[in-house]
């Protein structure tokens, strides 16, 4: 079957963006397609590359990179939401003045319409939110 | 593209938390992709539609006028739940008046808030290709 995961949550406070996680790990494990991971709200806190838990604690940004990278994922970060919260690659940051960057590796930054044209083009859309 | 059904579920407050306002934000963006869309309301998100909404004591931004233009972008289907209404004492009078107008039947402005029951919720969601949740 083929998915599409939208994450409404950031790590830590909530159980949505860990859930999330598990989920997409496990139906890439059975043989799904993932159609693509749509960070939204403050999801998009997901994607920062400046986290830094204890060290023993999972890591919920670099699980997410890795898991891209294994899979190669198409992982997006909405790009309203992103800018309300502080999360910017280096083209987005350059764009609005400010003076650093943090999208962590394998997010991309894009637009609402990314969520729906998964909505649209997946068998399911399952939400993680709180 | 194939055209799909889909459903905005609306379930919080507009202010206190972002999910109202951001939920608005994909339902405009959505609708340049011209898919079949109904937006329903229940919960404490029966009070995104109250009128005469002022946030000037909360400095948020009032993003109510934004729902009457949902017509424009086509969004007409607007779906009510009764029993939320009557937990938190508001009738349809209490709702800002959306409307839309009917290409067909020369521009006539029709009414597009429906009032509905649980019942009719469930069949809103089985009869819906996705389900956004917010």
């Amino acid at each position: 079957m083929k998915f599409t995961i939208q994450v409404s949550e950031g790590p830590y406070t909530h159980q949505a963006s860990d859930t999330a996680y598990q989920f997409t790990k496990a139906a890439l494990e059975k043989g799904h397609e993932i159609f693509r991971v749509f960070f939204y709200h403050d999801g998009v806190n997901n994607a920062t590359r400046l986290t830094t838990p204890p060290q023993d604690d999972r890591n919920v940004i670099k699980r997410w990179s890795e898991l891209a990278a294994k899979y190669n994922l198409d992982m997006v970060v909405c790009v309203a939401a992103a800018q309300r919260r502080g999360i910017a690659d280096a083209d987005e940051s350059r764009r609005n003045g400010k003076d650093a960057d943090n999208l962590a590796p394998g997010f991309r930054i894009s637009g609402l319409g990314q969520l729906i044209e998964g909505a649209i083009q997946s068998d399911r859309l399952v939400v993680f939110g709180d | 593209m194939s055209i799909k059904k889909l459903l905005y579920v609306n379930r919080k407050a507009p202010y206190g938390t972002v999910y109202a306002l951001e939920s608005l934000e994909v339902v405009l963006i959505g609708a340049a992709f011209e898919q079949d869309v109904t937006l329903l309301f229940m919960d404490d998100g029966v009070f995104q539609l109250a009128k005469g909404q002022n946030t000037t004591a909360i400095d948020n931004k009032n993003f109510s006028p934004t729902y009457m233009a949902l017509g424009d972008y086509e969004v007409n289907k607007i779906y009510v739940d009764q029993q939320s209404l009557d937990e938190r004492g508001l009738s349809l009078d209490d709702l800002q008046h959306l409307v839309w107008e009917d290409e067909d039947e020369d521009y006539a402005e029709k009414d597009s808030i429906i009032i509905v029951d649980r019942a009719q919720i469930a069949d809103l969601m089985e009869e819906n290709d996705v389900v956004l949740s917010f």
